[in-house]
């Protein structure tokens, strides 16, 4: 949906009068604007998709490397299968593939040492503001789903993870758009060593042209759907769901 | 662009254009908005760096983490006014199309209808640092031009005026990209314009407070100048030059 100019024009009489009147969160609070509000979100992913095309995020040189590189969200994973599989360096452990697929996969982290690496040293951006240059590497999502064989009807894929943060499952989702993209990957390397329990052990997804809350760590399971909605909140991610934040993490 | 001379005793003239006064106070709104909703965003992170990336283990030439429990800016002057980032990220990221698409189109008309040119270029010898000096010893004294010499805007105004639109406008709009890993890949050369993501960051938050100082100094200029003849020309177009007593007619 584009956003009309009747509808800015509308969010901007709402903010004046907010604002005048000193009743911002009024007005913050007040369904009609936050509907108007997220509806530029739409316009927000489509221009940049319009004008970044499948451009690659820029690559930075060793040099460049964060000396220490922040961890944020759940740094650890009380779930015992977890626990257990991170105990044992995730020898026993397998990644699930499945939804929309001709074939349903577990793959071993050996399978996914054996398929096709790809090493990015990329900058991760939090949505708060600050920013890490980190090394990565893994197997491209891209191999892993055709592997698996995408059905025509899989638009989005969703990353379930081991983690509950404020007691609940942590969990991101992409399009085919990022899905495809070269630059994403699901790491399983971080400055070359095995990514930490803190990073995300034993898997993270790099979807290097979002923001840091997309980066999913500890991913158990990627399924393929059709829609998000009925998933969860139905909005395609934990912090969509629990706090509006914008589905495309673009910006 | 003034009254004919014989309908008034005329020292009324036609200051504003409607394109300048319909920009003018949708950027106050919106510049507001702005405001208050980025103010929101810079408490989630309070610390600034200079470079590509910069996070709590790294050297920051700006740290607020530690004033007001970790909240610096309050509550009285954000968007919303209890903590929330993505409330705020509502507002700033909704409200930079209004601020991108307002300045792009004043831009363009005052290009096309020699309102640059015209009314804000600098005449060559304002630029004299003679008659700059001049000027400034003027406003010191509070001294305003008066009768016809202010009908036109003086070499401080115009080139605060060009700062404004030419380069705090501009540069918080491109900074505010630069932070967007998707546009970053891209136009990659905007990270190397401004020196990395975290340095773009900074000047955003820069030029943000320069909007804040033109703003101040702004408000104190109207109120001295005389506030109603001023908000009236911001208004209906209509501004009454001033006479040389200084008082307001």
């Amino acid at each position: 949906m584009i956003v009309s100019r009747r509808k800015l024009i509308g969010i901007g009489a709402a903010g004046a009068g907010g604002l005048l009147l000193g009743g911002c969160d009024r007005f913050n609070d007040a369904p009609a604007v936050r509907d108007g509000l997220i509806g530029t979100e739409e316009l927000t992913k489509r221009a940049q998709r319009l004008l970044v095309g499948d451009a690659l995020a820029r690559e930075y040189s060793e040099a460049d490397m964060s000396p220490s590189f922040r961890s944020n969200g759940s740094v650890s994973v009380a779930d015992q299968a977890y626990r257990a599989h991170l105990a044992q360096g995730f020898a026993r452990w397998s990644l699930r593939v499945d939804g929309l697929v001709h074939t349903a996969l577990d793959l071993p982290m050996a399978a996914l040492l054996a398929l096709p690496q790809r090493t990015q040293i990329t900058r991760h951006d939090c949505v708060e503001g600050w920013s890490a240059i980190g090394k990565w590497q893994g197997p491209q999502l891209s191999s892993i789903l055709a592997r698996a064989g995408l059905l025509p009807t899989a638009r989005y894929a969703v990353f379930h993870c081991a983690d509950l943060l404020d007691g609940k499952p942590y969990y991101e989702s992409i399009d085919m758009i990022d899905a495809f993209h070269p630059q994403t990957i699901l790491a399983w390397r971080m400055n070359d060593r095995p990514l930490s329990e803190a990073h995300g052990a034993p898997l993270r997804l790099r979807v290097e042209r979002q923001l840091g809350y997309k980066q999913a760590k500890y991913v158990m399971r990627v399924e393929l759907r059709e829609n998000l909605a009925g998933l969860y909140g139905g909005k395609g991610g934990f912090w969509e769901d629990g706090s509006d934040y914008a589905w495309y993490a673009g910006i | 662009m003034s009254a004919p001379e014989a309908s008034a005793p005329s020292d009324l003239v036609y200051r504003h254009r409607l394109p300048t006064r319909i920009w003018h106070w949708i950027n106050a709104l919106v510049l507001l908005v702005m405001l208050e909703s980025g103010l929101m965003i810079f408490n989630a992170h309070p610390r600034l760096y200079w470079g590509q990336y910069g996070a709590n283990p790294d050297k920051a030439w700006l740290d607020l983490s530690s004033v007001n429990e970790g909240i610096p800016f309050p509550g009285w002057i954000t968007l919303p006014s209890t903590y929330s980032l993505a409330d705020a990220r509502l507002w700033h990221l909704a409200f930079a199309w209004l601020l991108a698409t307002g300045l792009l189109v004043y831009l363009a008309w005052a290009l096309f209808a020699g309102h640059l040119r015209r009314d804000l270029l600098p005449r060559g010898d304002e630029l004299r640092p003679s008659h700059i000096l001049h000027d400034i010893a003027a406003h010191a004294r509070l001294r305003f031009p008066t009768g016809k010499a202010a009908r036109n805007y003086n070499v401080l105004q115009k080139l605060a005026y060009g700062v404004v639109l030419f380069v705090l406008l501009p540069g918080i709009i491109l900074t505010g990209l630069t932070m967007s890993p998707a546009i970053d890949s891209g136009f990659p050369v905007l990270l190397d314009l401004f020196g990395g993501r975290q340095s773009a960051r900074s000047f955003h938050f820069l030029c943000a407070f320069g909007l804040v100082a033109f703003f101040a100094v702004h408000i104190a200029m109207v109120l001295l100048a005389g506030p109603v003849n001023e908000i009236r020309s911001m208004l209906s177009g209509w501004y009454r030059l001033p006479s040389a007593r200084g008082g307001e007619a």
